[in-house]
């Protein structure tokens, strides 16, 4: 009996961290977009770091900042009472951090792309920045966001390196399906490494199916 | 009324271009904005609108300060109840024409004004359309009527009419001189195009390398001909050919050989071998390619 414990874990990981990624993002793209700041650079740079970062690198400092031995970790566990080591809490912060570039990047890019005369009109009808941005700005870049969501969602799926770091695998806790796999190849178990593959494959190739779809324009009678 | 001074440096192409305007415009005239590419129209009327910062300046329409950076007062562009079209419309492609003009709306603003700016821009069959599925004329009455729904106190205008052929232009001068009456604003309008601003504009103002360096009726600044170019070159005398009632001088100008005519008195002052300066007065000096190389 197959246990599906691991993939619906995943897939709660994967739909809380784009969840949450969709509220951050939004306003970080948005100040990449438009600011001018001198150190915006620095901050671009951070936020494409999981880009390129060992997912290993992550976990282990993301390991030593959440340990209750430590400063971080300590403070987070008496004012808050959160432990973020091997804890599904920690994996959606680990996630967070991981797929951030996911999301921040097409968003971005979709608002750099727009031309300023748009954000530019709404100020001078009165506008404000608020109400440019959900009204004028995000309804033109739906297929950014789109994107966005669904990269992010489909790449916390994928996650391993930071899990293991930092989740371990503790069932029902932090066993996410990519851990599960890897679980049941050490322990030669073939049939449900095969099942719990297979499930990931299929999913994940529907849903960037959808994705290059969509941005192809094949629903647009559906969703202009 | 208003009184604009507006001081900013400018990154021009050419290099560095400093615009330096000071103006007064009476309320509900028509301004003509003229003026080379790159002499700073459009960073005018986007100083004008508050989306681009002067380095010093004061600008106060019917006394209410809308910048005075002396005074540290910078009003956003939402508050400076100013309308403008952009070059490229700036259309809200996510909503419909009738939704664009409903979400310029100010909050509390009666929405029949929406409905009367439809009738009078002839937008009616195409309120429930999209913008990107218009010609450009339509967009640009959408524009028009977006612009309009505040009621602006000023009306700025950045070349709204150069994508458009001859036909539709003549048509939306006239819708321009309507809005413009009916709604008494006071409009600033770019245009490259004389015989546009003669129809529409009350003065034109010449924009020059940031500077205004005229402001005239149109039809006085369009019908006068350009300032006379004054050329001067020297000349050597090679000699004096006596004529009826004067003489013939003959002039070498570097390899060519040259005749002006004189009067008795001036020639007589001349010996050959001698320099003189040759002024001319030219109104109208046009250059052609040689058939023959010398």
């Amino acid at each position: 009996m197959i246990d599906w414990t691991p993939l619906w874990l995943t897939f709660k990981l994967a739909a809380i961290t784009t969840l949450l990624l969709l509220l951050i993002s939004v306003p970080l793209a948005y100040w990449l977009a438009y600011s001018r700041r001198r150190w915006k650079p620095v901050v671009e740079t951070l936020v494409s770091m999981p880009l390129v970062l060992p997912p290993t690198v992550l976990g282990f400092y993301l390991l030593i900042a959440f340990s209750p031995a430590h400063t971080f970790g300590a403070w987070l566990d008496t004012w808050l009472g959160l432990r973020l080591v091997f804890s599904f809490e920690g994996l959606v912060v680990a996630s967070l951090l991981y797929s951030l570039p996911f999301m921040v990047h097409p968003i971005q890019a979709g608002l750099s792309n727009l031309p300023p005369s748009l954000r530019e009109a709404a100020y001078v009808l009165g506008k404000s920045p608020r109400t440019t941005l959900f009204r004028v700005l995000l309804p033109n870049i739906k297929p950014s966001l789109l994107t966005g969501i669904v990269l992010a969602f489909a790449h916390t799926i994928g996650e391993f390196g930071v899990v293991l770091m930092i989740g371990g695998n503790i069932p029902g806790q932090t066993k996410v399906a990519a851990i599960a796999v890897y679980d049941a190849v050490e322990s030669m178990n073939y049939p449900v490494a095969n099942t719990y593959s297979l499930v990931l494959f299929a999913l994940t190739f529907v849903i960037l199916l959808l994705v290059y779809l969509s941005n192809g324009g094949y629903f647009k009678s559906w969703w202009p | 009324m208003m009184d604009i001074f507006v001081e900013k440096t400018l990154r021009a192409p050419g290099g560095e271009l400093t615009l330096r305007v000071k103006e007064h415009l009476p309320a509900h005239q028509l301004v003509g904005l003229f003026g080379k590419s790159g002499a700073g129209k459009t960073s005018l009327l986007r100083t004008l609108a508050g989306l681009l910062q002067p380095e010093a300046g004061k600008i106060v329409v019917d006394g209410a300060t809308w910048l005075d950076t002396a005074a540290g007062i910078n009003r956003p562009p939402q508050e400076r109840q100013v309308g403008l079209v952009f070059q490229d419309y700036a259309l809200f492609p996510n909503m419909t024409v009738r939704e664009n003009l409903a979400f310029a709306l100010a909050r509390g603003q009666d929405p029949r004004i929406v409905t009367d700016l439809v009738e009078l821009c002839e937008l009616g069959n195409l309120q429930h359309q999209r913008p990107t599925h218009l010609s450009g004329g339509q967009q640009q009455r959408v524009a028009l009527a977006r612009a309009l729904v505040q009621r602006p106190r000023l009306l700025l205008l950045d070349e709204p009419l150069s994508a458009l052929d001859l036909e539709m232009r003549q048509k939306l001068q006239q819708y321009l001189l309507r809005v413009h009456r009916e709604y008494q604003l006071t409009t600033i309008l770019i245009s490259h195009d004389p015989a546009e601003l003669c129809q529409l504009a009350d003065t034109v103002w010449v924009l020059a390398d940031g500077k205004i360096i005229a402001r005239e009726r149109p039809l006085v600044y369009f019908a006068t001909p350009p300032p006379a170019v004054p050329w001067q070159l020297k000349g050597k005398i090679v000699t004096l050919v006596p004529q009826q009632n004067g003489a013939l001088v003959v002039m070498q100008l570097g390899d060519e050989q040259v005749q002006v005519w004189a009067n008795p008195a001036l020639a007589a002052t001349f010996t050959p071998g001698e320099w003189v300066d040759i002024h001319l007065e030219a109104q109208h000096i046009q250059l052609k390619k040689t058939d023959h190389q010398p």
